[in-house]
């Protein structure tokens, strides 16, 4: 129970970095609500407006079109909900959303929610095998009607097999006809260089946990231009789009995060994805037949460098992910659902892999920390887990067979 | 040992997980997801499959220390229980899910995975006792609360199942184990205990049945044949069922009618006085023995149903008895009222289980 703990899931949320803390913890000393005009007040706004240009600097945007939000998952409701129903407002006849197949739960359950409450048609863009967008897909859903699509989203890069998209692409794509794009940049922020100018986009969703800062706090880089209805109403403390008063430790701590994260964004990139290809061509030394999910690259404009997607055939992820976390290896199956039980990956399906496959599936992700030390010590203990885990799928199988057989003998007396 | 205990999310797993790691051993906590949709089968508080027992079980491990997983078991216990259940229905007998659950789902798919991943038992929540003998035989016998004893639907398990099992709540009675929930800090405490069948809602049995089996009517007959009434379907009723029959032509001595058999195919229920309920011979068939099989007749006790009582009988088993082939046949000593066939007769010597069968014909 002692043992070290050889943390390789840095796709579900990361360990925050000491310049993060320190900011954080700081301004949770100090008092002061930012909406509030005396002298507290005004010195707590500073360090929301500071943090929001470092922000902005950070990734391309005006200080201005960064709107403070409470993580990933608010920022992604209100960057859908807010467009479709203001694009809706704009042209009722504007209902049709494109999205890849294979979005975070944070963008596909509000897009059902806008299916089934708000009149909006979705249409899911396929992925190719490796897990990317199939862009003449997109291009005939858009042409198809254009005047009809209220916006696109389509995010940065996967969080379950890394797969970095085209982004470049999509906008072209939508801007051609004047269609908003939202991309959910949550796993690509800090991994990979995000310019949000650049990229054309108009709406970005960023989450600070997953760079290096607080969970709880997030941001979506918006166009001021683009008009978007609110999600959460109340004091309109951010540009009357999103309301709360605004968390200003966890801010301050997001900002130190976001600017250190991509200060470091070239080196952690190379460095980070040079020890994930050890990761994968080790593990596959030892064992022979797990298969790499996911664009191989190379480069990480194909992959996520902190991401390692493998399917070992005949496991269950879940049994390995015990066997693993038994030795305190910590990693991840993809999703569950509230109750905890494992759900077979969207994103695995809808990249056509079989659902046996899919089930025998583990994620690891690194991130800033990680080791060769932590790769000797999973190449180490992976070889056993996935024998035991295979027992255990043998000894499951044969117990279905063995029931089968039962079920005929008594359906034939 | 390295001990996996199975957590419900109610009070007796939670203590019983918490005496194996005061015993100490190296235990791992599973919650067994049953239901693909943690709400499909029950929308309840009580019962195995929601939300909100998953959450109690977890915050029972964290309460303990140990390690703590949800199994999806959805798949294995909708073929080997949700659906053997209806099938059981379907030819007419009354199935008991939970022996079948201990048989097939916990003590079998579970066990086996748990014994193949490196584990060396299986702990429940179940009151009854096992002692294991020089011999390398295992002995069930019946929990030191007889409220509570649960030994009835453990007795289909096998000798090789028992040895890798622990129930070690078998030696408490239930409101010492509540006490002792309670001191530990344990939430689950003061939960109810589950009764029902977990996987059907608002414990309508008849009408999960209608649902899943469709419904279809047929006649209500006396044991002469004559038609005394209609019946929307037979899957709601049960042998020795009394009450809701609504028969339209009273019976001749104006005396209370009785289901006494179901007959699927034709959907023909027959009803008839109390005393055409009696049993006192039944044949079982696959005998499973807890222990060495007994050979020639064994005088006995047996017990018929869940909380049933106990009752005296001379029990003959068939020579090939020795597997899960074979047949007993169950001379009770006294008539029993609305034996059901499909529900297990558990064999005892006293406290201890001898072995079990399930009920295939009964006769006067
Ligand atoms: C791609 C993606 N989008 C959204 C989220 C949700 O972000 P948050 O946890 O900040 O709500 C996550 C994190 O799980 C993610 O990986």
């Amino acid at each position: 129970m002692n043992s070290p703990v050889t943390y390789l899931d840095h796709a579900a949320t990361t360990p925050m970095i000491p310049e993060a803390l320190a900011a954080m913890t700081e301004h949770l000393r100090t008092l002061g609500n930012p909406s509030s005009l005396h002298t507290s007040g005004r010195e707590a706004r500073r360090v929301v407006e500071e943090a929001r240009e470092t922000i902005a600097q950070a990734l391309g945007s005006r200080p201005s079109d960064v709107v403070f939000t409470a993580g990933g998952t608010e920022s992604d409701n209100l960057a859908l909900k807010g467009m479709y129903w203001s694009r809706r407002a704009g042209d009722p006849g504007r209902r049709r959303i494109l999205a890849s197949a294979i979005e975070h739960h944070a963008v596909l359950d509000p897009l059902h929610w806008l299916t089934t409450e708000a009149g909006a048609e979705v249409e899911y863009v396929p992925v190719d095998g490796l897990g990317r967008l199939q862009v003449d897909a997109l291009r005939d859903g858009i042409e198809r009607d254009p005047e009809s699509v209220a916006l696109v989203s389509v995010m940065w890069a996967n969080n379950e097999v890394g797969t970095v998209q085209p982004l470049a692409e999509v906008v072209r794509l939508a801007q051609a006809h004047g269609i908003p794009v939202h991309t959910d940049a949550v796993q690509a922020v800090g991994q990979l260089p995000v310019d949000f100018a650049a990229s054309g986009v108009d709406a970005l969703t960023v989450s600070a946990h997953k760079l290096g800062g607080p969970a709880g706090v997030g941001a979506l880089v918006v166009r001021r231009e683009l008009a978007l209805t609110p999600v959460l109403h109340g004091g309109g403390q951010e540009r009357d789009v999103r309301s709360g008063t605004l968390n200003t430790p966890a801010i301050a701590g997001m900002a130190a995060a976001v600017e250190l994260a991509v200060k470091r964004q070239p080196e952690f990139a190379a460095e980070t994805a040079a020890l994930r290809d050890s990761l994968v061509a080790r593990v596959r030394e030892v064992v022979p037949d797990a298969v790499l999910n996911g664009d191989p690259g190379p480069g990480i404009e194909h992959r996520l460098p902190g991401n390692a997607h493998l399917t070992f055939p005949g496991c269950d992820g879940d049994l390995l992910l015990m066997l693993l976390d038994a030795q305190r290896i910590e990693c991840s199956t993809g999703s569950a659902c509230s109750a905890g039980v494992p759900e077979v990956s969207h994103v695995l399906l809808a990249m056509g892999i079989s659902e046996s496959h899919v089930r025998g599936s583990l994620r690891f992700s690194l991130g800033h920390g990680s080791s060769k030390g932590d790769v000797d010590r999973l190449v180490e203990a992976i070889g056993p887990a996935v024998e035991r885990a295979r027992a255990a799928g043998v000894a499951d199988r044969r117990g279905r067979a063995a029931r089968g057989a039962v079920r005929d003998d008594e359906g034939g007396s | 040992m390295r001990v996996l205990a199975a957590m419900s999310g109610g009070v007796d797993s939670a203590v019983a997980a918490a005496r194996a790691v005061d015993a100490g051993h190296d235990v791992t906590g599973v919650h067994l997801a049953l239901s693909k949709n943690a709400q499909s089968y029950r929308s309840g508080a009580r019962g195995c499959c929601t939300l909100e027992d998953s959450r109690d079980a977890r915050r029972a491990a964290d309460v303990i220390g140990i390690p703590f997983y949800v199994w999806d078991m959805a798949e294995r216990f909708h073929a080997d229980v949700v659906e053997d259940f209806l099938a059981e229905y379907a030819s007419g007998r009354t199935p008991n899910p939970c022996v079948r659950c201990n048989e097939r789902i916990k003590f079998e798919a579970v066990l086996d995975r748990a014994l193949a991943l490196g584990f060396d038992a299986v702990a429940t929540g179940h009151y009854a006792r096992l002692r294991r003998g020089d011999d390398g035989v295992v002995e069930m016998h019946r929990s030191a609360d007889p409220g509570k004893d649960q030994s009835y639907v453990l007795g289909v398990l096998t000798q090789d199942q028992l040895a890798h099992s622990m129930f070690p709540l078998g030696d408490s009675r239930k409101d010492a184990v509540r006490a002792e929930a309670e001191s530990r800090g344990l939430a689950v405490a003061g939960k109810p205990d589950s009764h029902d069948i977990c996987f059907i809602a608002n414990g309508d049995t008849a009408g999960f049945l209608r649902d899943r089996l469709g419904e279809a009517g047929g006649p209500i007959v006396d044991q002469a044949g004559s038609v005394v009434g209609e019946h929307e379907g037979a899957f709601g009723f049960t042998v020795g069922q009394r009450k809701g029959l609504r028969l339209g032509t009273p019976s001749p001595d104006g005396r209370p009618r009785y289901v006494l058999d179901i007959e699927p195919v034709s959907r023909t229920v027959t009803v008839g006085p109390r005393e055409a309920l009696s049993v006192r011979r039944m044949e079982g068939v696959q005998p499973r023995w807890c222990g060495p099989a007994p050979r020639g007749v064994l005088d006995c006790t047996v017990q018929i149903r869940a909380h049933g009582e106990e009752m005296p009988a001379s029990v003959f088993v068939a020579d090939d008895g020795a597997g899960t082939e074979g047949r007993v046949v169950v001379e009770l000593r006294d008539p029993a009222l609305g034996v059901a066939p499909g529900q297990a007769v558990v064999m005892y010597d006293g406290t201890r289980v001898v072995g079990s069968a399930t009920i295939e014909t009964t006769g006067p």
